[in-house]
């Protein structure tokens, strides 16, 4: 009995000490777990997200929304496995306050349950898949960026605005390659005359190449991220394949970082994205002048999903006081959104994906010997969200 | 299937062939001549490609790229044969494994520690453009420079090895070594000349293809396979039988990720046919291989008879 009664004693105690922290007005801090792509062939995406991040964070003098930030970054090494044990140890030992920077969707789903089933945060600045859209969907999960189809879904309706009939398609053989063709079928009008699928990874694509000559599509639809399409661009122009036809991109086959590595094949390419540095907006003219005061070099589309990432964590730090405890009021906040994005105005939808407009970009000269994208004005898709949306089951 | 289409697929093959002929024609001797497994080849061709593209970065100049890297590489390669894999010939295959394994990692973390991730090489501004072979046949001029050079280079290896006296103590050396030593060849010698050419050809290679791919650190692993599946199918430690069989796993590859996918969606409902296509493309070579070996145990032209 005794033994009994000093253990429900012991109970107790602990029960006070766990419920304390809730009892505090505000936190003193906020702490931020930032695990991402950091090394390898695939590093110039996540170092972009991570270096325009903590540049927000400088320009905020230190702070997030008021508090001082403290920022815990990580490398997940490309792998999976690392990333679950890297979201692990922030959240169970470092009792992160919110969870970013992962770059890959098939990375962030094995990582995500450990912030989601330990209700925590994820603020994702890149990956957003097709199920955390729809069935998935979850009140602890914001998607910053763009859901994984929607420069698809743009490309195809520029190639329908610019009266392109027939379309060849190409991408690795993986889920999102196959995803992100048929987001690109969904708002195509015309014919889809080939569609070949490759090895991920590959690096040669001569008979491909061969192959859509043959073919004579209208427009050349290709999605082939990182190494393999910086490639695969400077292999379409020496084939000479340009002037019969049009290279459509989505924007991240564009992105600066991927123009850096290309060089001058890249000038009057097409890309779809929801962002471009020359954005007049005056967040984003702040943004562009001051990553390129620090770094050195013009920020890619990653970047300005890194730093918006860090303005909306911190928009939301401020909105809610400092009262991190309060996990209906954060999410609140963060829906609410209340910071200048620079892409311009934007919502979160009910499934916390944003609704926002696409452009077109094109690749021309930056006036310093370099190159860089340029946007039409006029969007190509307007408020636009995603296909997924009315699969997801979540209280508002 | 239109006939141009089949042509510039041929030259496809021809020039990817050609390439991986000149790594294979290193590893096949190594392999045929020292009876050593070295799977540090494509380490080889790695740093042929940084040295290649850090001169052509500092110089300007594709052929002194080219060169340099040639020479750099040879020698780095005699240096690392006469220190570090001599001893390892007495010993069985697992142990060279194991050891030019662990070679891999240390040339990986090397290069990355002296050159960086990756390095920018592109073709000569000259060689940026198509040509019009004929009418209708429009093909990336420097695939061109490369199947010349792969030509070149092919026809100069079949002099050496059959009309040369180094020639005839490289293929003695490989139809049966300890003869060949017992008849006074100088072995040691021998063995440490033939790992400097065949790291030359490494370098050719890394060189010419860095524009085409990428420079980078890890480039050397993916190809190193291909390279063994191409001395396997021609017979080790035969040249021609590297050459025929590179040539043979170009042709392969080429037409299995193009034909074979359009075959497929001629036969079988589009479900079935995006998702096997591409997984039959990517194991045709293997495919190829087994059966090569079915039939030919040895490979096609075995040095051994």
């Amino acid at each position: 009995m005794a033994k009994l009664l000093r253990s429900l004693a012991l109970a107790g105690a602990a029960a006070a000490v766990a419920a304390a922290p809730s009892l505090a007005a505000a936190a003193d801090k906020v702490k931020i777990g930032f695990v991402s792509t950091l090394s390898g062939p695939s590093a110039a995406i996540g170092t972009d997200i991570r270096d325009a991040f903590l540049l927000a964070v400088k320009l905020n003098g230190g702070k997030l929304g008021g508090l001082p930030a403290e920022v815990l970054v990580s490398d997940d090494q490309f792998k999976p496995d690392v990333a679950k044990q890297l979201f692990e140890k922030n959240i169970k030992r470092d009792k992160v306050d919110f969870m970013t920077g992962v770059v890959f969707s098939n990375i962030m789903l094995a990582a995500l349950p450990e912030a989601l089933d330990s209700n925590t945060f994820y603020i994702s600045p890149n990956a957003a898949p097709s199920p955390v859209a729809g069935k998935d969907c979850n009140p602890l999960f914001f998607a910053v960026a763009w859901p994984n189809d929607a420069y698809h879904e743009a490309a195809g309706q520029y190639a329908n605005q610019r009266n392109l009939k027939s379309v060849y398609l190409m991408a690795p053989n993986y889920q999102a390659g196959k995803d992100s063709l048929a987001g690109y079928k969904r708002t195509f009008k015309g014919k889809v005359i080939g569609e070949t699928y490759t090895k991920l990874g590959q690096l040669d694509y001569a008979a491909e190449l061969a192959q859509v000559r043959a073919a004579k599509p209208d427009v050349l639809y290709v999605f082939l991220p990182g190494g393999m399409g910086i490639n695969f661009v400077k292999q379409f122009v020496g084939a000479g394949l340009g002037k019969d036809m049009t290279l459509l991109l989505p924007g991240f086959g564009a992105s600066q970082d991927v123009i850096d590595a290309v060089g001058a094949a890249m000038t009057g390419i097409f890309n779809t994205a929801h962002w471009s540095p020359d954005f007049t907006n005056p967040a984003n003219q702040k943004f562009v002048a001051e990553f390129r005061k620090e770094y050195g070099r013009t920020p890619s589309l990653f970047a300005s999903q890194g730093y918006d990432t860090a303005n909306l964590i911190s928009a939301a730090v401020r909105d809610v006081k400092g009262r991190l405890e309060d996990h209906e009021a954060v999410r609140k906040a963060l829906k609410a959104a209340r910071f200048d994005s620079v892409r311009g105005a934007f919502k979160f939808n009910t499934n916390q994906y944003p609704i926002q407009n696409y452009y077109v970009r094109t690749v021309g000269s930056d006036g310093k010997g370099g190159l860089t994208n340029k946007s039409f004005s006029e969007p190509i898709l307007k408020d636009h969200g995603d296909a997924y949306v009315q699969d997801c089951k979540m209280k508002p | 299937m239109p006939s141009v289409l089949v042509l510039e697929q041929a030259l496809n093959g021809l020039q990817f062939g050609l390439m991986l002929f000149l790594l294979a024609a290193g590893l096949t001797l190594v392999f045929g001549v020292m009876d050593m497994i070295n799977l540090a080849h494509g380490s080889l061709y790695m740093i042929g490609a940084f040295l290649g593209a850090a001169i052509v970065g500092a110089t300007g100049s594709f052929v002194l790229g080219v060169a340099g890297a040639v020479v750099g590489t040879g020698l780095f390669g005699m240096v690392l044969e006469s220190t570090l894999l001599r001893p390892l010939y007495a010993r069985d295959h697992l142990s060279q494994v194991l050891a030019t394994f662990a070679l891999i990692l240390i040339l990986n973390d090397g290069t990355r520690m002296i050159f960086g991730n990756d390095l920018p090489l592109s073709a000569p501004a000259a060689l940026a453009g198509p040509v019009e072979l004929i009418p209708g046949l429009y093909y990336p001029s420097y695939r061109l420079v490369i199947i010349g050079a792969g030509l070149v280079l092919a026809a100069l290896l079949y002099v050496l090895v059959a009309k040369t006296r180094m020639g005839a103590l490289v293929r003695a050396g490989a139809a049966n070594r300890e003869m060949a030593m017992a008849m006074g060849v100088d072995i040691r010698r021998l063995f440490t000349v033939v790992f400097g050419i065949g790291a030359g050809l490494c370098a050719v290679a890394g060189t010419l293809m860095g524009p085409l791919l990428a420079v980078q650190v890890g480039m050397g692993e993916n190809i190193l396979i291909l390279a063994f599946v191409v001395i396997v199918i021609g017979g080790i430690g035969s040249i021609r039988g590297a050459l025929v069989g590179a040539l043979l796993v170009g042709f392969v590859d080429t037409f299995g990720r193009t034909v074979m996918q359009q075959l497929f969606r001629e036969f079988f409902p589009p479900q079935i046919a995006s998702a096997a296509g591409p997984a039959v493309a990517s194991v045709a070579i293997y495919v190829f291989m087994a059966a090569v070996l079915a039939i030919k145990p040895q490979g096609l032209f075995p040095a051994r008879g």
